[in-house]
Parts: C-alpha cells; structure tokens; sequence
C-alpha cells in the first residue's frame, strides 16, 4: 500500500528545535485526523513533509513507497503524487490564475485538452466564481476562498496523499460541510493528513485515524473515540 | 545544477564581412563624418548638420553622472558599414545570408501576419523595406531616414533634430554627426494605421557602431504604433548602439512607440529618446531593455499643449555584468497635462539597475496630474537596485505622486510553485513574468510570446 512512513524525526528552523521525534503513518485512501494545541508543530509537520527548505531535519526519515522522501526536491515530491493544502497561500502578482492552473496540472498529471471545462465545473462546485481565473494567484480573494481554492488544487490535481494544514479554518459552515463531502469522495483514492485544531469538521468527517501532537511529539494515536474523548475532557487529559 | 533550456544561439550568429560593399576602418575624425555624407549624396545642410554636430561631439565630455562609461575607446569603433548595394521590398533579393538572417528571427513570417509594414537595418543600413498597399495611397510614409531626406526633403528638414538638437548630450552629437539609416514615419492628418509598423535593427560586425536616427510625425488625429527590435552576436569586443529617436505627435494625435532590446552583453546602448505632445494628443513610450553591457536611455515627453498625455511603461534586466540605467523624463509645459510612468526593473547574478527620472511642471502650467511607480525585484545580495526620481515643481496646483517598492524574489512563493510540480527555474520565470505582466499586455499579442522567451533567455543562472 502506497503510505508516507515517517520515523523518528526530528526538526529545526532557526536553530530552535520544533519536532521532537515524531512517528507516523499516512495511507492512501485513509483519512488521517492531526490534532493538537497552536505551536504544537503540526504546520511544521506539513511543511517539512512537503520540502520547504525552510526547515532543517536532525534525525529521523520520511519514506513514501519505500523511496527516501528527504532526497527528493519539492517539485520531485509534487510528482510522486504529494500536495499540500497550504495554511496561507502565497499570493502572486501578475500570475494569472488558470494559467497557474494548467502549468501545475500539465507539469504533475500532463496535458489535458478537457482541463479548462473541468476546472470551471470544479469551480462551480466549490462556489469560486470563475471570474477568479482572470485574476493573480491568490490576490484578492478573501481567506474562505484562498482555502476553496486549495481544495479546487486537490480536486484537479488527485495526488495520492493530500496534506490539508487547516484548511478548514476561516471557511464558513456551509463550505466546511461541502470540505467534508469531497474529501470522503476523494479519500476513496487519495490518502488525507488533515490537520486541524477545530473540530466542525470532524462532524462531516469521520476519520480512520486520528493523533494529537503536543511540543513537536504525537503524544496519542487512535480511531474515532479519540476525537470523543478530546471533546470531552480536553488536550490536557491526554497527557 | 538545473540546466536552462533556453539560449542566445538564436541571436548571436555571425555572418562574414568579406562581401561588404563598404567597411570602413575603424575611428572617428570630421574626414569619417564627410565621407558618410558624401556616400549618401546628401544636400549641404546635412552636411554642415553633421560637422556641427560633430564639434558638439567633440567638444562634450562623456558623461560622468550615470553608468561607467568610461571604456568606450571612440577610436575603436567603425562607424560605417554598408553589407549590400540593393534595397529592396523583396526578401529573396537580399543577399543570402542576410535573408537567412531575418529568417532565422521570424521577421518575413511576423510581416504577413500581423504587421502594416517592415523595416529591416543590417549594420548601418535600411536592406528592406515594405508598407502593406493601401497605406501608401492614405499618404502614410514609411521609409528608411535616408531615402526620407531625398524623397521628402522639406517634412524632413521641417522636423530633423527639432526635438533632439545636436547638443543635447554628448550621444545624441555623435548621432547626429554620423548618423545612418533609422526609420522616418509620417502619418497623415486622420489615418489611422491600423497594425504596427515595425523595424529590426542588426549589428552583425565586431566593433560596429550603430546610429540609427528615427523620426515619426503623426498629424493632427493620426495614430500610428511602431516596435523596434535589435539584436546583435556576441563578441568580446564592444560595439556602440547610439540611436536619436524623435517623436512628433500633433493635436489629437496618438503615437504608441515599443522597444524590445536585446543587445548581446558587449553592446553600449546610449539612446536619446523624445517626443513632442501637443493639444490632446498621447504619447506611449513602451520599453523593454534586456542584453547590453551598459544602457543608458531615458525616453521623454514633452507635454506642449493643453490636454496632452503621457505613458512610459518600462522594464530593465540586468544580469551579470550589466547595468541598466534607464527612466524617463515628464516635462509638463502646459495645463491639464498628465503622466503616467511606471518602471520594472529585475536584477540578478550582479547586474545593476538605476531608475532616473524627471517629472518637471513649469510655473502656470496647472492641474498636471503625474503620477510614478517605480517596482524593483532583486535576486541576491550582491545585485544592485537604485531609484532616482528627480521632481521640478513650479506649479503648486498639480497632483504629483511617487511610489517606489523594491522586493526580493520570495521563498514563500517559489515553495508554492514548487509544490506544484515547477522546476525551481519554471517558478522563478513564472515569478518575474508575472512581475512584468502588465508590460507584456502592451504588446501585440505575437510579440508577447517572443518577449517572454527573450526574458527567460535573459535571466540565464537565476538557478546557481
């Protein structure tokens, strides 16, 4: 089974240690719940896993498929079939947006003469008006549709393990309800780690896994009755 | 290491000079500046313009106040070139390895389909030229500077070196003493020329100097839009570009004016740029300057009349070893006239870009609207941006605005192109393209796709 395996790893970003030995299991077709308290360094964990040069990693080793993750360039890792949900979306000038959109497309899934019709449909779908292709990246789009419009990425894009760093935060209830139906219909072929510290969501979802991080360690692991139990005693009991 | 999938070799080629009909040897003296006059036959007056000129020329220090200029050796450069004896309006005419060359460029193809007509200059000479039928019976002119002198003697002599005298700088001296081919275009009262005219400019000799000397009339209401291109071989020797364009755009008429340099980096590109605004009328000055070693060029309006407009939209890209010192002046010598002037400049691998402009109203010159934007994108830390915005305000009832913004290509933004599946050097080109796209919107759309190889070409090792 096609899975991110991560094993002992440690990470640092101006010289401050933010992960502190972290395990972990990501499988394709499961969604995967990452909890914890702000700072606890699930955001780190996304970015990390993705290749944000940003980040130095001491210790430890990320595999997908077996293959060494750590070795390879972002846009490497982008091909292998791993996208990441950013938390706050860069905006571009000047970049126009569908165009954007073919260039990511042709470059990881290759040329599709149908894409621009798909896109639209998408779009429709997700309540973006398409008036937003005309635009720049990202620029001028409020912080509910920057995170509609990652979800746009991951419904065109289909990569195998999507990493969604709460992407449900500053989305409305309706769009939270709509994030919840596609990803259950994505997740028939896709593998989610959604990280999240809001559990709306978790109404529309019903994860296979879920883990709750604190000061860069996963401290808990386990299916649906976690959530249950961190409804209602809290982080603090967990620990 | 990335390799770049892109490269010069469309540009630098060289063909031999062993079948030049003319080649003169190298260095300057007033006999050098007689003698082109005496091959082009020319009447007395532009003949003593010359030799005036060149007192002017020899007279004036280079310049201290820009870029180093200092090792232009004047002695080294040739200063007249003439590959073939025939111009023609047939490009299987032209010898063959200059109609390979434009070939090579895409010239004869971009001219069946999307442009009103063609000028192509080869060292110091118009070779071809062509005017789509139906333009010439409006009265619309399009010919090469020399033939312009000898067909239309009094428009041009009513005109030549008015907006640009002489002894405006110590380049537009040496211009105008020794000056050779350039495109002259009049357009009359009314017509409007309808796709762009456009000229290419060649160096193909080591050491050449180029001195092309452009005039475009528009008549009251015409409205004309004119590109250049100019490319050159590479050399490790320098060759000198020192071009005089003057610009005349009469009551309501509109002159759009596009340049897409690309110099190879042994070129010094010294160019005097100007234009004349009168009532209502709008003047565009779109500039791209990409290549060279050293570029100095500031094109100007001159707001004459009430009403007049103006809109200098600019790029600059400097990399490695060179420096782009470029702006515009925004000369408001009349009431409710406005600018507009916006500049993008990129620096990488060393290069250098200077913004230097000029936004001057003249006491009684009222309701001026100016506005600035000046936008510097920088690669590293050893490349170098610099903005100078000079303002002369005598005229307190005017809107003068001034922005400046210099940025780094972002981390954050490259990571999230990446992610996507972008090279590091597809993320960068798509960065800066987006940096420029309003420039790219102003211009044909055939000449868009070509400008953006050429940017691509230009930011070779943006990867280290």
């Amino acid at each position: 089974m096609e899975q991110i395996e991560i094993k002992g790893l440690e990470v640092s970003v101006n010289q401050k240690k933010v992960l502190n030995g972290v395990d972990l299991l990501v499988q394709r077709g499961k969604i995967h719940v990452l909890m914890g308290p702000n700072g606890s360094g699930k955001s780190t964990l996304a970015n990390v896993l993705m290749g944000n040069p940003k980040y130095t990693v001491n210790a430890g080793s990320i595999k997908f498929d077996g293959e060494d993750l750590l070795k390879l360039k972002v846009n490497e890792r982008a091909k292998k079939g791993i996208f990441l949900a950013f938390q706050e979306p860069v905006e571009i000038s000047g970049v126009n947006t569908m165009n954007f959109l073919v260039t990511a497309h042709t470059n990881l899934k290759g040329k599709d003469p149908e894409l621009r019709k798909e896109i639209i449909k998408k779009m429709n779908e997700l309540n973006l008006p398409d008036s937003f292709l005309k635009r720049s990246l990202n620029e001028g789009f409020s912080g509910g549709e920057k995170k509609r419009f990652e979800l746009l990425q991951v419904m065109l894009l289909k990569p195998k393990i999507a990493i969604l760093d709460e992407i449900d935060s500053g989305m409305d209830i309706d769009s939270v309800r709509m994030l919840g139906e596609i990803t259950k219909k994505l997740s028939e072929d896709t593998g989610f780690l959604m990280i999240t510290h809001n559990d709306h969501i978790l109404d529309h979802v019903k994860p296979d896994m879920v883990s709750v991080m604190k000061d860069g360690k996963i401290i808990k692991s386990g299916d649906y009755q976690l959530i249950e139990q961190i409804r209602r005693e809290g982080y603090r009991q967990l620990i | 290491m990335e390799k770049i999938e892109f490269d010069y070799s469309k540009y630098d080629f060289k063909n031999s000079t062993s079948k030049y009909k003319i080649l003169f040897n190298e260095g300057l003296s007033e006999e050098v500046v007689r003698r082109i006059s005496k091959l082009k036959d020319e009447p007395e007056w532009m003949t003593d313009f010359r030799t005036n000129a060149y007192k002017f020329f020899v007279k004036r220090p280079v310049p201290e106040w820009g870029a180093d200029l200092s090792k232009i050796n004047f002695e080294n450069i040739t200063y007249f070139a003439r590959a073939t004896d025939k111009k023609t309006s047939n490009w299987d005419d032209l010898p063959e390895d200059i109609r390979d060359t434009y070939d090579r460029l895409g010239i004869p193809e971009a001219e069946k389909k999307s442009l009103s007509g063609v000028e192509v200059m080869y060292e110091s000479e118009v070779v071809y030229n062509s005017i789509k039928k139906g333009l010439e019976e409006l009265g619309v002119i399009f010919c090469d500077t020399d033939t312009a002198i000898k067909q239309y003697p009094e428009l041009v002599r009513k005109y030549f070196g008015k907006v640009i005298s002489p002894n405006d700088n110590k380049f537009a001296a040496l211009n105008s003493a020794v000056w050779s081919g350039g495109s002259f275009i009049y357009v009359p009262k009314g017509v409007k020329v309808p796709m762009p005219l456009q000229a290419y400019f060649r160096i193909n000799a080591a050491n050449m100097g180029q001195f092309e000397r452009t005039l475009i009339i528009a008549d009251e209401g015409a409205d004309v839009t004119y590109i250049e291109g100019c490319t050159a071989p590479v050399y490790s020797k320098d060759s000198l570009h020192a071009a005089v364009v003057e610009v005349i755009a009469h009551k309501n008429a509109h002159v759009k004016y596009i340049t897409v340099q690309n110099w190879s980096s042994d070129v010094y590109n010294l160019v005097t740029k100007r234009a004349f605004a009168y009532e209502n009328a709008f003047v565009e000055w779109i500039d791209a300057n990409m290549g060279s070693k050293v570029t100095e060029k500031y094109p100007s309006v001159y707001l004459m009349e009430p009403g007049a407009k103006s809109n200098v939209l600019s790029v600059a890209l400097a990399n490695k070893g060179q420096h782009q010192d470029t702006g515009t002046k925004a000369v408001h010598l009349a009431p409710n006239t406005s600018s507009v002037i916006r500049s993008k400049s990129i620096c990488l691998n060393g290069g250098r870009t200077t913004y230097r402009g000029l936004v001057k109203v003249k006491k009684g010159a009222t309701d001026v609207k100016s506005s600035t934007r000046c936008d510097a994108l920088i690669f590293d830390d050893f490349s170098r941006t610099d903005t100078y915005p000079y303002m002369e305000i005598d005229e307190e009832e005017s809107t003068i605005s001034h922005e400046a913004s210099v940025g780094k290509i972002g981390d954050e933004q490259l990571f999230y192109l990446e992610s996507r599946g972008l090279s590091e050097l597809e993320a960068i080109n798509m960065i800066v393209l987006g940096f420029i796209a309003e420039f790219v919107d102003e211009l044909p759309i055939e000449f868009a796709v070509e400008f953006n190889r050429l940017i691509k070409i230009n930011m070779e090792g943006a990867v280290g």
